[in-house]
């Protein structure tokens, strides 16, 4: 084979891999587009949330410096991207046991374009719905108060959030395979940790030994990174640290998922 | 190295399979020629699946090999991927896209062109007497109609092999026999096939040969008239007078042979494998003269496929998986 042809044949392929991809997306989205309860699941439920906190509760939490509303915006952004990626490890388990992952396992693309379709239309899903919850925030009063690049930064943190918990679910998914069982398993191990943490209250207000634990969580890292990144002034973003959380849960739970995925063949499915 | 000068067919040599305790293939040897079809027969359980999921490189084997078209199925699978069509036991299509954006997706996938994709769809929907439904989402689909997607789907590659694992399971009679003349059209153009069935009649209409599996193992392979004569010669065919005499009837004859006695009480009828079919005839008659019972018909001829299996699976154990064509 000549260096030409086969650098031919390399493009060809790459060109083929993106076309999977692409095509895998294409395919998930239209699920969230077409399913009804799904984008309501991953629409309304934050609304709901956001409004729930915001005058219910909203009256009874002091914050330090800033109004509950601009501080709350910030951790329900996470709050939606963390609950909304457990569609990701649904997705899967759903694929599995109606035999789609077998049809497309016996086609002949790119071996990733399952994996690599699932999480990206979720972050796609994502983005949409952190830019839902910004004009909804908006709306009843929150705005950006530390410039666009430190918006856009805020963004950034917690759509590498929503991808990460993406990956963790996608892992989940492809062990426990039962959707029922993918669905309840993903959320309560994560209501936990969204409220023990700083999302919806300081962290000081509570108790000694919760407190110790929501200062470690990473919800409160990427909260708090969000929320110094779009208020600015008291709230020091830990930045560093929510992007190693981030990309840490990444580099684990990436190719825990891709190793489990390939595994399929030399077992059931 | 694409492997053409190895057979253009399927060759599985020694492939074994268990899943935990459970042997789901034991040391399976079997040739498909190119452009023939081979009929997978077996009850539910007899490893018919596994041996599917192998050919298509969605499992791959404890041991042995399984050759398709010249590729291996661990080691090049993903070249075979592209000349290899699959219709699961269960119809793998997506419920949230149309019955047309279904079968676009899987062309894209095999990689070609987004207008070839198209037409091939098209053609597919009309041949499967989908296209009246192709824009609707298959949800709203039923059972047979997701069944015709899945086939459709297996196609849209245009396959140079194509495995069918029970196509026509949950099919009612007509679509049965709409797919049944598709596959004799695929055939007529030289495609390759592996399929299973639970129904005789099925594989005795569509398949060239049948491979009949149990428990993981090939008990017999041929056509089916070498699987009839394999049961030893003809089967004595005995019509009671009074179907309620039938269990004194069997007790009577039931010396004659070493097992292989069917009887109907409803029909009053019962068969009986036999070598030599005349001496038979004569002491059976005089047995059941003896013990008193009316005999209204007699009839000494070939198996059906029907008892050639039952034969060969042992008496009872394919009955259970085994279905009537409706
Ligand atoms: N993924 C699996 N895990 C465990 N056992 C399995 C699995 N797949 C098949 N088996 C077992 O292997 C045997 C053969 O199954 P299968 O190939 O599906 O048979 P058939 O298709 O002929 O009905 C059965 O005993 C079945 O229970
Ligand atoms: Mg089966």
């Amino acid at each position: 084979m000549t260096k030409d042809s086969r650098t031919n044949q390399i493009t060809r392929s790459v060109a083929f891999s993106i076309t999977d991809v692409l095509l895998m997306t294409k395919r998930n989205l239209l699920r969230y587009i077409r399913v009804r309860e799904l984008l309501v699941f991953s629409t309304i439920q934050p609304v709901m949330f956001v409004l729930l906190f915001a005058f219910v509760f909203g009256g009874a939490i002091t914050t330090p410096g800033v109004s509950y509303i601009d501080y709350l915006i910030p951790g329900v952004l996470i709050q939606a991207v963390v609950f909304g990626s457990n569609q990701t490890g649904v997705g899967l388990a759903e694929d599995l046991s109606k035999g789609m992952i077998d049809r497309f396992r016996s086609l002949p693309m790119a071996r990733g374009a399952v994996l690599a379709g699932r999480t990206l239309s979720d972050t796609v899903r994502n983005v949409f719905v952190v830019v839902l919850m910004l004009g909804v925030g908006g709306l009843i009063g929150f705005r950006f108060q530390n410039g666009l690049p430190a918006a856009v930064g805020a963004i950034f943190i917690a759509v590498l959030f929503g991808m990460a918990f993406s990956w963790i679910s996608a892992a989940l998914g492809l062990f426990v395979k039962d959707v029922e069982a993918v669905q309840t398993a993903g959320f309560i191990w994560v209501f936990p940790i969204i409220f023990a943490s700083s999302l919806y209250v300081p962290v000081e207000t509570m108790p000694e030994p919760l407190r110790f634990f929501a200062q470690l969580n990473p919800i409160t890292v990427a909260v708090d990174s969000v929320r110094g990144l779009a208020l600015g002034g008291a709230f020091s973003p830990p930045i560093i640290p929510a992007l190693i959380w981030g990309f840490g849960i990444i580099a684990v739970f990436m190719p825990l998922s891709i190793y489990r995925y390939l595994r399929i063949s030399k077992e059931s499915a | 190295m694409s492997g053409e000068n190895l057979s253009e067919g399927i060759s599985v040599r020694g492939v074994s399979k268990s899943f935990g305790s459970i042997i789901a293939l034991d040391n399976v040897n079997l040739e498909v020629t190119k452009g023939t079809v081979t009929a997978l027969l077996g009850p539910n359980g007899a490893g018919k699946t596994t041996l599917i999921r192998i050919l298509t490189t969605l499992l791959f084997p404890d041991s042995g090999t399984a050759i398709v078209s010249g590729y291996d199925a661990v080691r090049d699978a993903r070249r075979l991927r592209s000349i290899i069509g699959l219709a699961g036991q269960n119809a793998a299509v997506d419920e949230n896209l149309t019955g047309r954006e279904n079968l676009e997706l899987v062309g894209r996938l095999y990689h070609i062109s987004k207008s070839e994709a198209k037409a091939r769809s098209n053609r597919l929907l009309s041949k499967f007497e989908l296209t009246e439904f192709a824009d609707r989402r298959v949800k709203t689909y039923s059972g047979g109609m997701r069944r015709r997607l899945d086939l459709a789907a297996s196609l849209v590659g245009n396959p140079k092999i194509l495995f069918l694992d029970e196509p026509t399971a949950g099919l009612d009679p007509r679509s049965r026999m709409a797919l049944w003349s598709v596959i004799k059209e695929l055939v007529k153009e030289g495609v390759t096939m592996l399929l299973t069935t639970q129904y005789l009649e099925e594989a005795d209409h569509l398949a060239d040969r049948m491979v009949i599996l149990n428990r993981g193992k090939v008990i017999a392979e041929g056509t089916s008239d070498e699987l009839k004569s394999r049961v030893g010669g003809s089967v004595l065919e005995l019509r009671l007078g009074e179907p309620r005499e039938l269990e004194q009837a069997v007790k009577a004859i039931s010396g004659l042979t070493n097992g292989g006695i069917q009887s109907n009480s409803e029909s009053g009828i019962i068969t009986i494998p036999v070598v030599d079919g005349t001496s038979i005839l004569v002491s059976a008659i005089r047995r059941l003269d003896e013990a008193g019972v009316k005999v209204s018909g007699i009839e000494l001829r070939k198996p059906t496929l029907d008892e050639a299996f039952l034969s060969i699976t042992g008496e009872g154990g394919g009955r259970a998986g085994l279905k009537e064509v409706v």
